[in-house]
């Protein structure tokens, strides 16, 4: 089922001055219920203009959004209800926490929903888990964590909404690697848990590969592919053209297979690279060396 | 040669203070030597200690135990503070905490007025940083202006401009797109190459450290490795236990070695991993098929 699709999209800014700018053209798009999409582009591609779209923060210059069937724009005085069905986490969210306390920052947005005190402070919990936070730390000032930590509590303020759609902008930027992969697991693991679809806005193609199931690309404020994370990827030389980094082993196997190897380009993973070369050489006959 | 040695770290220790007032040792007892116009990167998880060290180079911190010496001159010596910080520059994360002035040669210009330059050697010497860093067009600009890559850049050229010997980036690329950070690499390597700057480089990105001639990592608070890149990425389950990525290249050469396929154990580049699974194919009688 479609849970966020837009129609003939499009987004100017400053539309009428001499710094008129498009940002997005005509997109159409059409995400289904529960899928993890990756969102891929440089900057200036259009993408941080495009997930503003999705829950009303920006109003298209003309078309349409759709989530979960209904016309976003169709009543602007309902648009709060779009805010909350569809989760927004920004880039650097660690400076956004303003409360006393790590739960009293958790707790604005269900709070702001009008939930009961008992679901309110089930949710805080919940969404705490998740990301790894421990109950001591729910008492603490959000000020006094690290940056990682002040990450999960910005994240876990949007989980605890419960949101149908959960758009995350860049969220391991800046992390160090344990961090990141952490970050992306708990990510992860909420969506297989809950069903909630999640598109996540990431410069490296490596995670995508690695946690989404669809990539969408954008360039010059268009959609440039929107398919099953493969198929997408059997296009890194073109991406590669676009300014985008494609993973290291994308690259390595399209060298090889420029040399004329009998291996598929399409690589984007570790271990999908050992199995392609696993495969290959088991065809050739002689295995080990 | 002692004379050749730029920044030495002699058993230093440091820490800092949890909530409690309970001490928590930051860094144990390291010693590192850092060779004028070398480019070392420093590696490790959040909480290493890279960030600490990096801070004991130009004396914003001083060691609790040992000493720090740069260029000759010990970071205790309070009175001769300027000479060590004309010394070594430092680049931080985020450009938009550096940048100061409002127009981008202002801001390059911003230290050597405090340091009472001539404003006829602060003019060539602003031109010839931003020159280096790719950013002399963009000297009239306002910093707001221009990309997190170009804000960096003119951050490196505000450091250029008092003419160090050693300049120490902490994570520089960090907050950057792909584009910012190879430009950024690419301005890097140049001042390393052209200009014999010595480069302390702290960086999350493997592929970054891979283009250093040295790889120092760090782990609660000690080095773990400091040897060539190659080296300290053959080590690929070591770096893994402390958080640390390796190469996608050398890790797939590492995998496929654990399979028993006969690999260089060096392998870290793209070329270095085309051409050893090229042999590898080669070996097992797959050659290449010129059709296309």
């Amino acid at each position: 089922m479609s849970i966020l699709r837009t129609e003939h999209l499009s987004y100017v800014y400053s539309q009428g001055t001499p710094f008129e700018k498009i940002a997005i053209e005509d997109v159409n798009i059409d995400i289904e219920e529960g899928e993890f999409v990756g969102v891929i582009g440089h900057t200036g591609s259009g993408k941080s203009t495009l997930i503003q779209h999705f829950n009303g923060l920006l109003r298209p210059t003309s078309g349409k959004i759709f989530v979960d069937g209904q016309d976003i724009w169709a009543n602007p005085k309902e648009i709060r209800k779009f805010r909350f069905m569809v989760g927004l986490v920004f880039q650097y969210p660690e400076y956004q926490l303003f409360e006393e306390t790590v739960y009293k920052d958790i707790a604005f947005g269900p709070t702001n929903m009008g939930l009961t005190p008992d679901e309110i402070d089930r949710r805080v919990k919940e969404a705490a888990r998740f990301v790894g936070l421990s109950p001591i730390q729910l008492e603490k000032s959000p000020f006094e964590l690290s940056g990682g930590q002040k990450r999960r509590v910005a994240i876990a303020g949007v989980l605890a909404m419960q949101p149908k759609v959960l758009v995350l902008d860049e969220p391991t930027a800046g992390l160090d690697p344990k961090g990141r992969d952490s970050i992306l697991s708990q990510i992860k693991e909420y969506h297989q848990e809950n069903g909630t679809t999640v598109l996540l806005v990431s410069h490296s193609m490596e995670d995508v590969a690695q946690y989404a199931q669809k990539a969408l690309v954008m360039n010059n404020a268009k959609v440039f592919l929107h398919d099953d994370v493969e198929k997408v990827f059997s296009h890194a030389a073109e991406m590669e053209a676009m300014g985008l980094s494609i993973p290291q082993v994308s690259r390595i196997f399209l060298d090889l297979a420029g040399r004329g190897y009998p291996v598929t380009p399409n690589v984007f993973t570790v271990e999908g690279a050992k199995q392609e070369i696993l495969r290959v050489l088991g065809k050739g006959g002689s295995a080990h060396a | 040669m002692e004379q050749d040695v730029i920044l030495l770290a002699d058993h230093i220790s440091f820490h800092y203070f949890d909530d409690n007032e309970r001490p928590i040792p930051v860094l144990k007892d390291l010693s590192l030597t850092v060779n004028r116009g070398e480019f070392v990167a420093v590696l490790g998880h959040n909480g290493s200690g890279k960030s600490t060290l990096a801070k004991h180079f130009n004396a914003i911190l001083l060691p609790e135990t040992g000493n720090c010496i740069v260029d000759g001159i010990n970071t205790r010596e309070e009175n001769r503070l300027y000479d060590i910080r004309q010394r070594v520059g430092m680049v931080f994360q985020n450009p938009d905490n550096q940048i100061v002035a409002t127009i981008v040669e202002e801001d390059v210009a911003f230290a050597l007025e405090n340091m009472g330059v001539s404003p006829a050697e602060i003019r060539k010497r602003v031109d010839d940083a931003l020159k280096s860093v790719g950013m002399y067009e963009f000297r009239e600009h306002a910093p707001h202006q221009l990309s997190g890559g170009q804000k960096q850049r003119v951050a490196i050229a505000g450091v250029i401009a008092m003419r160090p010997d050693c300049i120490v980036l902490d994570e520089p690329t960090a907050m950057l797109d792909p584009r910012g950070r190879w430009e950024v690499m690419r301005t890097i390597r140049q001042l390393n190459r052209e200009f014999g700057i010595t480069v302390v480089l702290i960086t999350h990105y493997m592929d970054e450290a891979a283009q250093c001639d040295r790889v120092v990592v760090m782990d609660d608070g000690k080095i773990l490795f400091n040897a060539a890149p190659k080296e300290v990425f053959s080590h690929v389950k070591a770096l893994h236990a402390v958080g640390l990525d390796v190469p996608q290249a050398a890790q797939l050469a590492d995998e496929l070695i654990e399979l028993g396929y006969s690999l260089p154990p060096d392998v870290i580049s793209e070329e270095e991993c085309a051409d050893a699974l090229a042999a590898l194919l080669d070996g097992a009688g797959i050659h290449p098929q010129h059709q296309a």
